[in-house]
């Protein structure tokens, strides 16, 4: 749906020259749900802007749906504008329109004769659960309601792309919740594609297929969520899972154990106690738990355990061993003392 | 000498001219300021950078001359303009040669007071426009104005109650109204009924405007 080649954005200033996206090169699907990462600064606001051409990029191809944006410009890029939907971290409303009158705005521009603008409206408020707030004005609306007049404002013309700059950083833990459940809902009834950008790990890990991690203006990873989560290269990508899902232990803990301690990660099935437990029995070993937790990545278990082993040292690696041909991951945090 | 009661008595008939005649020069300034200097103050803005229509000519251009109208005093305008008054209106003197000069020194001073309004926008609420594929006309018509309505309204304000004041020097081409009647008077001719009466007149006037303007700016904004 969106294709991304060599991209570069260039910013001048006065004595410097600064590449806001930095030869990006990613594919996104038709009807997938991608998310872009990073650190405030590391290009993905640019990059997102740039696939509606709200900046036009300095370098490199950019196709949507097929059609080559950056060739077009005027009146053949704002009709192009209208199926590609955008919403943003602060809504940007026009406080001086009511919430009917800010959706009808977006139809207005395709030209839409008045009488289906009504109609089209009302269907769209009826989606985004407002159709008792049709007539009020955005400053007597909650920001998570803001938003949800947003979503129905992009989504007005039938878009193909939903572009989320942020779309709830600046909401609250419940009202993000509930704005990414639309947003899911949009996408698996309405098969829109959409792209979002965050620095929140969880928004991603809710509702993302696919994601990219960003820095300095590059794409440092990229690929299906759960596998980044379950198996992170870089150092960053690591940093943001530690996000959510958090495995520090205190070190006067890690202090107090004398054996090795490990970290398994099992993907892809609940079963990882029992493998474990098959193991200490099978090797003689005392297994000690230190932290973890099964994580639901798009309704797929991600179980990872860090515990302390204790036994025979060749028993201890044998033990690893197996657990490896059980399909697991085992990593060494810390040799025994 | 103090306020005589009977004086302004007789004075009623006067004063009732020259007031008339500095609503209908300040309302025509009015007009022709809104008119003209709305569209300019619209250019200045959307000619800037990073703007819908950037455009370093025009906004240059348009500055410099908005600039230049601004920093001719208005007593000079008004005498460097009797030329043009009288090609326009064909006399140069009255409350309507007088007009001429006060819409002319209105029109930059009103573009400037739009174009600061238009900067108060978020940016982004223009931007997210754009990004619904909004048409330029529809981004001035219904973003820029109605965003900026509110202060617009108080623009006019301040112009309307600006153009009170311009209007007395316009008592030195016999332009006539209220601030001619207290200059020429009151202040010359030491008529000290004149001047209180005119001067509480102006007070009222200005008092008046200024309350309604602000009445009105807060009713049209939804904020």
């Amino acid at each position: 749906m969106i294709e991304i080649q060599n991209l570069s954005k260039i910013y001048k200033t006065k004595n410097d020259v600064v590449k806001g996206v930095d030869n990006v090169t990613l594919s996104i699907q038709k009807g997938e749900i991608y998310g872009i990462v990073g650190y405030s600064g590391a290009g993905k606001s640019s990059l997102l802007r740039c696939i509606n051409l709200l900046e036009r990029p300095s370098t490199g191809h950019l196709t949507v749906d097929g059609t080559d944006l950056t060739s077009l410009r005027g009146e053949a890029l704002r009709l192009a504008r209208l199926k590609i939907g955008m919403i943003f971290q602060h809504f940007y409303l026009i406080s001086q329109k009511t919430v009917f009158e800010n959706i009808a705005f977006a139809l207005k521009a395709a030209k839409i004769p008045p009488k289906e603008i009504t109609k089209r409206v009302e269907s769209l408020l009826e989606m985004v659960g407002l159709s008792d707030k049709r007539n009020v004005y955005p400053s007597q609306l909650s920001g998570g309601q803001k938003q949800r007049v947003a979503i129905a404002r992009a989504l007005a013309n039938n878009p193909k792309v939903l572009l989320c700059d942020e779309a709830t950083s600046a909401l609250d833990p419940t009202t993000t919740k509930s704005i990414l459940n639309l947003l899911k809902k949009i996408n698996e009834e309405l098969d829109i594609t959409i792209v979002l950008i965050t620095h929140e790990m969880n928004v991603v890990k809710e509702i993302c297929h696919r994601m990219a991690i960003m820095q300095d203006g590059r794409v440092i990873e990229e690929g299906a969520v759960y596998k980044i989560f379950s198996n992170p290269k870089t150092e960053l990508a690591k940093e943001f899972i530690a996000s959510v899902v958090s495995f520090e232990i205190p070190e006067s803990i890690v202090n107090s154990c004398t054996g090795p301690i490990v970290k398994v990660t099992f993907r892809g099935k609940v079963a990882g106690e029992g493998v474990i437990s098959d193991t200490l029995q099978q090797f003689n070993l005392n297994g000690n738990f230190l932290h973890g937790s099964i994580e639901y990545i798009q309704e797929r278990p991600l179980g990872i355990f860090v515990m302390e082993l204790k036994g025979e040292k060749n028993e201890i690696q044998k033990a690893l061993d197996y657990i490896e041909q059980r399909d697991a991951q085992v990593e060494v945090l810390r040799d025994g003392i | 000498m103090g306020f005589d009661f009977a004086h302004f008595i007789e004075l009623i008939p006067d004063i009732n001219t020259a007031f008339l005649q500095t609503i209908y020069m300040i309302t025509i300034s009015l007009i022709i300021a809104v008119v003209i200097g709305l569209p300019i103050g619209i250019l200045l803005y959307i000619t800037d950078k990073g703007l819908i229509w950037e455009n370093r000519l025009v906004q240059n251009v348009l500055g410099f001359v908005v600039n230049m109208v601004r920093s001719v005093p208005f007593i000079i305008l008004l005498v460097a303009l009797l030329p043009l008054t009288d090609a326009l209106v064909k006399t140069t003197i009255g409350p309507t040669a007088a007009s001429v000069s006060l819409s002319v020194a209105a029109i930059p001073f009103f573009a400037r007071i739009v174009e600061t309004a238009l900067r108060e926008i978020d940016k982004g609420v223009i931007e997210a426009a754009i990004a619904a594929g909004a048409t330029p006309w529809m981004i001035i018509k219904d973003v820029l104005l109605l965003e900026a309505k509110s202060g617009i309204i108080s623009g006019i304000t301040l112009t309307l109650i600006s153009l009170i004041g311009f209007s007395a020097m316009a008592g030195t081409v016999g332009g006539g109204g209220i601030g001619d009647l207290a200059i020429r008077f009151g202040y010359y001719r030491y008529d000290n009924t004149i001047m209180i009466a005119t001067v509480l007149i102006l007070i009222i006037l200005v008092q008046v405007i200024q309350l309604l303007g602000d009445f009105i700016a807060k009713v049209v904004d939804k904020r």
